[in-house]
């Protein structure tokens, strides 16, 4: 359903965007605050980035933070698409509601919950917490959101090409290879993306997980703004935030230019 | 190719392949995510101790089926006891289940219009306006939340501002307040509950509202008659999305509630990182999950369903 907007309609999109953005448009704008009462604006400066180049727990901070995004949002992808395939391709197996039970319930499973379990399985098992259980931990949850969203791809996936390749002689594997993967490609990658974007983002999660030695980003930042806020922050906030924008983005557009093209070839096709 | 031969290929048989394609993930989440709930289960049967890890393990596997049997003659309900007698815990949950379902109401209420309004849109807008739904979504959700206090606080932005349209003259205390906690949940689950709407909403079928049009109904009675109960299975899903995390949110009361603003998160959290008490803990988060496991399983039937009806469209 699309036709004219009505005055209604433009006021609640303006007021609902405006609603969604302001608050991160002030983070970044105070960023670039002069004085350190965050809410007094002193001046442009960039002193609070500076200045950040020389906080070294900090830096160390983010870098474990991309390390196990990087890790684990790629680990993930794999699991998740494969959990994917099983989801939408394999039809009844013996536990299937089981399965798929357990690729939705971490999707809205409260963080603490999810951080407790985990981490009592690791102190079972007689696992020292640190870097590899964050790692182990983000796998788990976002593999889940990766096999949703790459199976929302699937499901719309003309299965004729696939099952011609087979019929064809070429194995399943390279089937998937060359056939499957391309085409549900857009899906696999804003799957990673997601997976990375959750991993960065996880405060409660890593807590639990976290042993000595491996303080993520978050738990820095949490830890910083339960004091107050700080300018540092708003630095360290708005140089994620234009991170992800960017690589948001560029993938979203990549991938529209990629299915534009892949359109066209199949009419072209089509036509011939 | 291979294939070049003309000989008809004899088919393959996959399933090996096709097991392990099932195992692989099947057996991760096994281990991973339900092994542990089960060890929550036996955790909160167990007593604490000032150890490290703080507690008496129920169950000695190194002695075989006696430790096991042992084990079992060592369970103790003492942590649900406790959680029974002591109030706050009562109160904790009842208010973070009150807590949820109002600001679930108020994240439709806000998420509503806008979705509606996306869904009216000229098409050529719609990827873009979708596309700036999601994007704060994956901007990160405790900067999101931080964001807030340097608006909320009392000499925030927002106190500022109303102060200087003379609209008030004493600041508001708005930070550690309730008032807080509910739009910071607003405003950081709203993504999740716009986006099934906009969905539900979006595939309507304009001529349905022309025909209520025709047939005289006014445009409001129309809404409340065609388009809002259409919309239902996105306003459920929307709901179950908000709803469900919400109950157990530790991040938005931590930083934004006050003192006195009671979520089971947050309890959790304590019991386990202040009193580093982990047997209690473990029951607390197993009353949790008795409480969300049937909004969850509601859950995943639907979003199963509607996924099966996406792949019966012819594409």
């Amino acid at each position: 359903m699309s036709r004219r907007l009505s005055s209604f309609n433009v006021v609640s999109i303006t007021l609902g965007f405006a609603f969604l953005y302001l608050p991160i448009v002030l983070l970044v704008v105070y960023s670039f605050n002069d004085s350190r009462l965050v809410t007094v604006w002193g001046g442009f400066s960039t002193r609070w980035y500076s200045q950040l180049l020389q906080n070294e727990p900090l830096l160390e901070a983010a870098w474990v933070t991309l390390r196990v995004a990087l890790i684990s949002a790629t680990v993930a992808t794999v699991l998740g698409t494969l959990a994917a395939v099983v989801l939408v391709r394999h039809g009844r197996f013996w536990g299937r509601t089981l399965f798929s039970g357990m690729i939705y319930a971490p999707l809205v499973m409260p963080d603490v919950i999810t951080g407790l379990s985990m981490l009592l399985l690791f102190v079972a098992m007689g696992v020292d917490r640190g870097f590899w259980t964050i790692v182990l931990a983000h796998i788990t949850f976002s593999m889940c959101f990766v096999a949703v969203v790459v199976q929302s791809r699937l499901v719309t996936f003309d299965r004729s090409l696939e099952e011609a390749a087979l019929d064809l002689g070429c194995p399943p594997f390279r089937t998937f290879m060359q056939i499957t993967l391309p085409i549900i490609l857009p899906g696999v990658l804003a799957g990673w993306m997601l997976a990375f974007t959750l991993s960065l983002d996880d405060l409660v999660i890593a807590s639990f997980m976290t042993g000595p030695g491996a303080t993520t980003l978050p738990m820095k930042i949490y830890s910083q703004v339960r004091l107050g806020v700080t300018p540092e922050i708003n630095a360290v906030s708005t140089i994620l935030i234009g991170l992800v924008t960017v690589v948001v983005l560029a993938v979203s557009i990549m991938t529209k230019r990629r299915e534009v093209e892949r359109q066209r070839a199949e009419r072209l096709a089509a036509a011939q | 190719m291979t294939i070049a031969t003309g000989q008809p290929v004899p088919p393959r048989k996959p399933r090996v392949g096709r097991a392990l394609v099932t195992l692989i993930p099947y057996l991760w989440l096994l281990v991973f995510f339900l092994a542990p709930f089960i060890i929550v289960a036996k955790m909160s049967l167990s007593t604490a101790a000032v150890a490290v890890p703080p507690y008496t393990p129920v169950f000695d596997f190194a002695e075989g089926f006696v430790g096991v049997v042992d084990g079992i003659r060592q369970f103790t309900f003492d942590n649900y006891i406790w959680l029974t007698e002591d109030a706050l815990y009562t109160r904790a949950y009842l208010s973070s289940v009150w807590i949820a379902l109002i600001s679930t109401i108020l994240t439709l209420l806000v998420a509503y219009p806008i979705a509606y309004g996306m869904a009216r849109a000229p098409r050529a807008w719609q990827p873009a306006l979708v596309m700036l739904v999601i994007l704060p979504f994956w901007t990160s959700f405790l900067i999101r939340v931080y964001a807030w206090t340097g608006i909320l606080k009392r000499e925030g932005l927002l106190n500022q501002f109303l102060l200087w349209t003379g609209l008030i003259d004493q600041p508001l205390t708005i930070l550690n307040t309730n008032l807080a906690v509910y739009i910071g949940i607003v405003y950081s689950y709203l993504p999740f509950m716009i986006l099934p709407l906009y969905a539900a909403l979006e595939r309507q079928d304009e001529s349905l509202l022309e025909a209520a049009s025709d047939l005289g109904s006014t445009p409001f009675k129309a809404f409340w008659q065609v388009t809002f109960p259409l919309s239902l299975p996105g306003v459920i899903a929307g709901c179950f999305l908000v709803f469900i995390p919400v109950t157990g949110e530790f991040v938005i009361p931590d930083l934004l509630g006050g003192s006195d603003t009671l979520m089971i998160g947050r309890t959790l959290w304590s019991e386990f990182f202040n009193n580093r008490d982990w047997p209690l803990a473990s029951a607390v988060a197993v009353i949790l999950l008795f409480i969300l496991v049937v909004p969850i399983v509601i859950f995943q039937n639907r979003a199963e369903k509607e996924e099966r009806s996406l792949g019966k469209k012819p594409a």
